[in-house]
């Protein structure tokens, strides 16, 4: 019976995902087209993209092999393990001891080494370029990552994400410095992840600065649908993540009846647009700095990062 | 030490040439012009071809003082002025393309506008014809370890004018930078040979749509010359009052796009906002948004509407409420900054050397405005400070276009309050019927300055006209700018000098 149920809840979970994505995305478009006196696109428009997209007819490249056929299912597959490993508006979820934060950062890096591949596969300047900024990212952006769940983890006695969820809802949390850095760390790798300004500009027509747009030229048809979709699911994974560990409140714990469910999937979206507006808001106020200033950036998130677990030891041992 | 003063009276005056002198010039004065630009002593203006003839366009710099030279070709050839004066390569390339006189000792031999691609060769010369053979085009070679090549264009990702850019970059850091253009080569000026002169002067107008005031406002000023025509005053002022708005319109643009190209959107947005207002008001006034056509040889075509001052004042009054605010989130944007302080520097002595005119010029230190020197009316009569900078680089482009901003809405009152009455446009003379007649005009465009030269032959048709965009001299600019830089900023560069595409490849 608790099997059927967490099965349940993981499999309401995963839908719940799949569908809220792309709203989250259009929900950030439409928020910047306001502030930008726009009208914009509705918060729909992504849904029709994708629907669009994949009723499209694909257009290959003469020379891209087989690698760059499979790699947006890879991302696509990748992401969305990544994203229902995460609790959204219930713990206890089925997939939860399989895995944790760890296999989190494992399933995102899987992904983007078949981005990367993939650009590099066609053999355009612009996928060369892009997936070399990708990679210089990423290995800045992934240490920073690996302190955060460090930080957590030792904090938590877990790095099980649900208990690291439970353990900061609880009351013996208190006021800690480190926390106050671990979310600033984790807010710059979610940028810098997610492709937003200031680090790269998801709206961007200058094939000369993109980077991950760089990387998905030349895809067409249901294969740049699928890109699109895990991009959204990217982007909700990491809201979803700083909402389930800095904001915890609202989550329906194991065996909880269908109101505290009710309760912790309104005060999820919440969390989502509360997110979501603030980037909008981030992103309007700031222009996109030069490539080699990124390092700059999350070089600050791996500091706070290291930081945030060094003051742990310290904190413990005084 | 020769001057320009001395070739003009060393060679042989042509008549019928105004306002500026022509001269004719042997194959030993041609080179002597060549060096007094290898000096830097004059400025080059233009390059062009005319039958078997090439005229130069020169400026002394010191006097402000514009002269024609002309050397007639010998068996289709003459001696090129590229190969000690740099600015002159593309000139002299588009020279041979369009009309087959050979520059004896040009360093590049490559075609420039001609792509293979047209049905015809030489099509202002001897024209032959020949069916489509695309040339191949080898870029210049950049040699070393790990240097990799990105062409970029000439269909971009984003909806602009055709160009193709070939990077050679070392990782990120462009080593050398090549342009190809030509790819909308529109074949204007042989359109317009032969035609009316009020056709001829909306061709003219099409040569580049962002500056089509300039453009038509410079070939009637060239046109008016050549004939000896007296304009009505109240016209002339209301082509500086369309000049204006003109430029506010596309400062405006290029302010918004600098910013969007750095990936912030609020000030793109809010100057785009500014730009559609002066694009109303225009059309509210003038009865076109672009106000295309609107300039026409003997005057403006329609006196302005009743409410125009009240429009007008209204906008002014409106910019000025708003764009303080913007210059101000422009200035105080730290990561804004950082990404146009220091970027794209193009050095005072190359600005110097290849003497752009407009923005790209003076955020260099070369303080030239056609408005001043040469001068034209009614600038002559207004009170012009030209703003200068010597950062030379994407911010200090981006600054005097927002200094030129407040100067155009300081220019747009005092010509409303100035603006006298009477009629606005005059039959062009009959008179000069019986005979040819060349006429020459500068105008200061938002770009730069906007060369033209007309030939009107006696049955009253356009002989042959030269348009030289400013882009001429600031494309290759671009090229030099970009060295060094990372290849991530190479399009902040390249809206800072929003170069046209069409009014380069004619």
């Amino acid at each position: 019976m608790e099997l059927i149920r967490e099965a349940l809840i993981q499999m309401a979970q995963l839908v719940l995902l799949l569908l809220l994505a792309p709203g989250l995305t259009g929900f950030v478009r439409s928020v910047k087209a306001k502030l930008l006196r726009r009208k914009g696109p509705p918060i729909r428009q992504p849904y029709r993209d994708l629907l669009k997209l994949i009723r499209k007819e694909v257009v290959l490249a003469e020379n891209a092999s087989w690698v760059y056929r499979v790699a947006p299912y890879v991302i696509f597959a990748t992401t969305l393990i990544a994203a229902s490993l995460v609790p959204t508006f219930a713990t206890g979820l089925l997939f939860s001891p399989a895995a944790d934060l760890i296999a989190i950062v494992a399933l995102l890096g899987t992904a983007r080494f078949a981005l990367a591949l993939a650009g590099l596969d066609i053999g355009t300047s612009f996928g060369g370029i892009g997936s070399s900024r990708e990679m210089m990212i990423a290995s800045l952006a992934e240490p920073a990552m690996l302190m955060i769940v460090f930080t957590l983890s030792l904090l938590a006695g877990s790095t099980q994400l649900w208990m690291v969820a439970t353990f900061l809802q609880g009351p013996d949390v208190g006021l800690r410095v480190s926390l106050a850095m671990a979310v600033v760390a984790l807010i710059m790798v979610a940028i810098a992840e997610n492709a937003r300004i200031p680090v790269d500009n998801p709206a961007t027509h200058l094939e000369l600065t993109m980077i991950h747009e760089a990387m998905i030229l030349e895809y067409s048809g249901r294969h740049l649908a699928v890109i699109e979709a895990a991009a959204s699911l990217k982007l909700l994974l990491y809201f979803s993540l700083i909402g389930c560990v800095f904001m915890p409140w609202g989550l329906a714990a194991v065996g909880q009846g269908f109101t505290a469910y009710a309760v912790g999937l309104g005060t999820y979206v919440a969390k989502l647009a509360a997110c979501g507006f603030l980037l909008a808001v981030f992103e309007t106020g700031t222009a996109k700095m030069r490539v080699f200033r990124v390092s700059d950036f999350l070089g600050a998130a791996l500091m706070l990062g290291l930081l945030a677990a060094l003051l742990l030891f310290v904190s413990q041992t005084t | 030490m020769t001057s320009l003063r001395d070739l003009i009276d060393q060679g042989q005056s042509v008549r019928n040439h105004r306002p500026w002198p022509r001269t004719v010039l042997g194959s030993e004065g041609w080179q002597q012009a060549a060096a007094l630009l290898q000096q830097q002593q004059c400025a080059l203006l233009a390059l062009w071809a005319d039958k078997s003839m090439v005229h130069m366009a020169l400026l002394d710099e010191e006097r402000g003082e514009p002269a024609i030279l002309s050397l007639a070709c010998e068996d289709d050839r003459f001696p090129s002025v590229g190969r000690v004066h740099a600015p002159a390569i593309r000139l002299e390339r588009m020279v041979r393309d369009l009309s087959g006189l050979q520059p004896e000792g040009l360093p590049d031999t490559r075609a420039w506008l001609d792509h293979g691609r047209w049905p015809v060769k030489f099509p202002l010369g001897r024209v032959e014809f020949s069916p489509p053979a695309p040339l191949p085009y080898p870029f210049l070679a950049a040699e070393g370890e790990s240097l990799h090549q990105i062409p970029v264009g000439p269909v971009h990702a984003g909806i602009i004018e055709p160009g193709h850019f070939r990077f050679t970059a070392n990782g990120e850091t462009v080593v050398r930078l090549e342009e190809r253009l030509g790819y909308v080569h529109k074949g204007i000026e042989s359109l317009i040979a032969g035609q009316t002169v009020a056709r001829a002067a909306a061709l003219a107008g099409r040569v580049s749509g962002d500056s089509t005031v300039a453009y038509t406002y410079a070939f009637a000023r060239a046109v008016e010359a050549a004939l000896d025509a007296q304009v009505p005053v109240r016209a002339i002022w209301l082509r500086a009052l369309m000049s204006e708005l003109e430029r506010l319109a596309n400062h405006f643009g290029d302010i918004g796009a600098v910013c969007n190209d750095a990936a912030f959107a609020l000030l793109h947005a809010q100057c785009g906002l500014l730009r559609e207002q002066v694009l109303r008001a225009s059309e509210r006034c003038f009865g076109h948004r672009l106000m295309m056509d609107c300039i026409v040889p003997g005057g403006v075509r329609n006196d302005l509407p009743q409410h125009a001052p009240q429009v007008l004042s209204d906008l002014v009054a409106g910019v000025r409420r708003r764009f303080p605010e913007l210059i101000e989130l422009f200035d105080n944007t730290a990561s804004l900054k950082d990404r146009t302080v220091g970027t794209g520097v193009l050095a005072p002595m190359l600005a110097r050397q290849f003497a752009p005119g407009g923005i790209v010029g003076r955020a260099s230190g070369r303080a030239f405005d056609a408005r001043r020197t040469p001068s034209y009316p009614p600038y002559d009569q207004l009170p012009l400070e030209v703003p200068v900078l010597e950062g030379g680089d994407v911010n200090a482009r981006v600054w005097i276009r927002i200094q030129e901003v407040e100067r155009s809405l300081g220019l747009i009152e005092r010509i409303l309050v100035a603006l006298p009455a009477g009629p606005v446009q005059a039959e062009l003379a009959e008179a000069t019927k019986d005979s040819a007649a060349e006429g020459v005009a500068m105008v200061e465009g938002f770009r730069g300055d906007i060369f033209v030269w007309v030939r009107t032959e006696a049955n009253g048709t356009i002989g042959r006209c030269h348009l030289r965009d400013p882009s001429w001299f600031q494309w290759p600019l671009l090229e030099a700018v970009i060295e060094g830089n990372i290849v991530a900023d190479f399009p902040l560069c390249n809206k800072s000098f929003n170069c046209s595409y069409s009014g380069h490849d004619l």
